[in-house]
């Protein structure tokens, strides 16, 4: 079963065909070549896949795309202009808020949610919003003080 | 590339449309956030003809008064019932703590108290599950938990149940019959295969809270990531001070049975909160919750820990 899919990624309209049973993540990954959004997990686990559906955090993993019907979704790849990263996207390069890198396209978008809706969050409040984004490699100290560095 | 059911997905506008649709569709499901049933489908805990996607239905995502009471809608998410100002703290309290950030801004208050229930023999991939034999939930004939039950012992571990039932809440179900209200804590029965009372084809489309002055309510939970896992065991609790003494009690536990439980304790009426109280709550509290090797963390901490949250909660409300 398919069907026309209308939507906004990364501020370009589309209309897409696609299968009814097809999660928002393989469509982004497999049917529009966004392989920023990364999967971490086997479904609900890890946020490594997070991306933003009307500036709100979303799962890709337990979405599916045709629930995507006239929203609007911003994966990583939406981030940089003209070529140059976000301040966020610099914050987390210059601050060594990524090292093997999987989790940081699901982070960057946690927190850019987080910055959108409060510019100038607090410790706890950054800590409460990337709660549900897992990394391995960092322990997490320099991600916050990436999100900071971004919001300062 | 995720393998999930051949499904065909509606998307209703209107709650007419979607009781229509389910009941016209043998085998569909209701879909609302997707993070408990997307992610059962995805480990083949599910084969559905058709989802019927509640999340286009405008009338069910608003949070209104009427009258004296507060009514839910059941797509309201999670994260906008947390942070509505007319919601009351314990369910405030139990809403944020359901999973992590990025689940409530999807999870939906319907799909929170519908959830399926759990079990370390059922939550697998088809693969574990088949090297298991699988279990009484699924494909198998034998609950791997309890050996020689002839009912699943699956636990329900919704965090918002038990806040909406010491809150004395309704559900509003509607289905191709009509409505019904009935209390939340009728919305489950005991047994984990088949925990939802909900009739083939009714949805959930409202919560009704009624005002409750002169009460105060709490929510706790344990949980192995703070972040963001559903409770080993969680506990809310209202209570009604009469001068010295208890006027009004209620308590509701969940992550020990098959379904959320209220706890009667109509003895504490009319004493004060004292150590023999706490006692007697301590001992309804070790028969009503029938807590087993349902999840990786072991009974005995889980029996244990229940007590100890619901004696430390009543601490705070009787304060
Ligand atoms: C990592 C992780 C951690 C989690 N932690 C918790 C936790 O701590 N506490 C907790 O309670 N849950 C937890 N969950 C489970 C889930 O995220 C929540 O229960 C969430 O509220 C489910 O809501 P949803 O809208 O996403 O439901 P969905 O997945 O869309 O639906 C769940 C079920 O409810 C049915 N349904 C949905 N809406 C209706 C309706 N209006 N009427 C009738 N049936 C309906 C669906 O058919 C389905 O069977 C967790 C999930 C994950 C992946
Ligand atoms: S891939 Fe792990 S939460 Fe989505
Ligand atoms: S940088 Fe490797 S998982 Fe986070």
């Amino acid at each position: 079963m398919k069907s026309i899919l209308t939507l906004t990624v990364n501020g370009r309209r589309r209309e897409d065909l696609v299968p009814d049973n097809l999660l928002l993540l393989d469509y982004l990954r497999e049917q529009l070549g966004l392989t920023g959004t990364k999967q971490g997990c086997d479904g609900g686990e890890c946020g490594a896949c997070t991306v933003l559906v009307d500036d709100q955090p979303r799962l890709a993993c337990s979405t599916l795309a045709v629930q995507m019907q006239g929203r609007r979704v911003e994966t990583i790849e939406g981030l940089a202009k003209g070529g140059r990263m976000s301040r966020l996207q610099q914050a987390f390069h210059e601050k060594l808020g990524t090292q093997c890198g999987f989790c940081t396209p699901g982070m960057i978008m946690a927190a850019e949610a987080l910055l959108r809706r409060n510019p100038h969050p607090s410790r706890e409040e950054i800590k409460a919003a990337l709660a549900g984004n897992l990394c391995r490699c960092t322990g997490y100290v320099k991600i916050i003080e990436s999100v900071e560095a971004a919001s300062g | 590339m995720n393998l999930l059911p051949d499904v065909r997905v509606h998307r209703p506008a209107t709650l007419e449309e979607a009781v229509r649709l389910k009941a016209a569709s043998e085998g569909a499901r209701f879909l609302a956030g997707g993070t408990d049933l997307l992610v059962n489908l995805r480990r083949g805990l599910g084969e559905p003809t058709a989802l019927i996607d509640l999340t286009a239905v405008a009338d069910l995502g608003a949070i209104r008064r009427e009258g004296e009471a507060l009514w839910v809608g059941a797509g309201v998410t999670l994260a906008d019932l947390a942070r509505h100002p007319d919601v009351p703290p314990a369910l405030a309290e139990a809403a944020l703590a359901v999973a992590g950030p990025t689940h409530r801004a999807a999870a939906t208050l319907g799909g929170n108290l519908c959830q399926d229930t759990r079990c370390v023999f059922y939550n697998q991939s088809q693969w574990w599950r088949e090297s298991n034999s699988f279990c009484l939930k699924k494909e198998g004939d034998k609950c791997q938990v309890v050996a020689k039950s002839d009912r699943c012992y699956a636990t329900y571990h919704g965090d918002i149940a038990p806040a909406l039932m010491v809150l004395d809440a309704e559900a509003l179900l509607v289905g191709p019959d009509g409505a019904r209200r009935v209390k939340v804590a009728e919305l489950y029965r005991e047994t984990g295969a088949s925990h939802l009372t909900l009739a083939e084809g009714e949805v959930l489309a409202v919560v009704v809270l009624p005002p409750l002055p002169g009460w105060r309510a709490a929510y706790r939970k344990v949980r192995i990531r703070d972040a963001i896992d559903f409770p080993l065991a969680g506990v809310a609790g209202a209570l009604k001070r009469n001068g010295d003494v208890i006027g009004g009690f209620r308590m509701a536990i969940t992550g020990t049975n098959s379904a959320p439980l209220a706890v009667d304790a109509a003895e504490l009426i009319g004493r004060p909160w004292d150590a023999d109280a706490a006692a007697v709550l301590a001992q309804l509290l070790r028969k009503k919750a029938s807590v087993l090797r349902t999840t990786i963390v072991g009974p005995a901490y889980r029996r244990r820990v229940i007590q100890g949250m619901a004696r430390k909660l009543v601490d705070e409300l009787w304060a």
